[in-house]
């Protein structure tokens, strides 16, 4: 487990989960709008993306750049960064998978719900190590209400 | 030629803390690869074990993806701004 947790609002976790849920059986992503600082790392809003993932989206995802420069934007707009993604794992455990590791980079925050049978299951957050050989699982911390994006 | 290299927010730990990165060069392939010997620790989160730019990772110059211009070997000028811009990728199984 990495040092630091992930602070989210009940509410935002709920809202990924349900994302998870409207696109069963197909993976859901989406960005993480929050804060970093002093070890401290909150997240604050979303931005649910859409899939561009034709081809296999039952068990892939794919942002494009032009989705991440539009989350950057989003993130700037709001005084926020953009901390990372989520995505869903139907029918899957929430642990990243080999293929995961492969397309990742450090410092961005990975949370995956797990969807089973269109119920959300284990939501997980995840930090891919410096030397890129293993991704540590993050603690995900519920947040107080009075943080807003 | 002096261009300017965008450092995206995750890969800052590896480039000095530094949002942008000055160098000179005449291509965009001497820029990356003048770039990852100044800070080698940034190659293996650019490059695959191959040599060749990782799937996910995208290169622009002034907005224009390099894909589309001459890869490596599109050429740079004076005040050229280079961005690395990931595509995000996963999924449940191989």
């Amino acid at each position: 487990m990495s040092g630091a947790g992930l602070k989210i609002r009940e509410e935002l976790l709920r809202r990924i989960q349900a994302h998870g849920v409207e696109t069963y059986p197909h993976e859901c992503c989406g960005a993480l709008l929050g804060r970093d600082g002093d070890g401290s790392r909150e997240v604050v809003d979303l931005l649910p993306l859409e899939n561009r993932r034709n081809d296999s989206p039952r068990n892939r995802f794919e942002v494009t750049p032009d989705d991440v420069r539009l989350a950057e934007k989003t993130a700037g707009g709001k005084h926020l960064e953009l901390l990372g993604w989520y995505h869903s794992h139907p029918d899957a455990p929430a642990r990243p998978s080999e293929f995961d590791r492969e397309h990742a980079w450090p410092w961005y925050s990975y949370i995956i719900v797990s969807v089973q049978k269109r119920e959300p299951r284990d939501t997980t957050s995840w930090r891919l190590r410096d030397d890129r050989s293993a991704y540590d699982s993050e603690a995900i911390e519920s947040a107080a209400h009075s943080a807003t994006p | 030629m002096a261009v300017k290299v965008i450092i995206p927010t995750p890969l800052r730990a590896y480039a000095g803390k530094q949002e942008s990165v000055e160098l000179q060069a005449g291509t965009v392939g001497e820029a990356l690869n003048a770039l990852t010997t100044k800070f080698s620790e940034l190659k293996k989160h650019l490059y695959a074990d191959d040599g060749r730019l990782r799937s996910f990772v995208n290169v622009y110059v002034n907005d224009e993806d390099i894909r589309y211009l001459q890869k490596d070997q599109t050429r740079v000028r004076e005040g050229d701004i280079i961005s690395i811009v990931p595509s995000i990728a996963g999924g449940a199984r191989i």
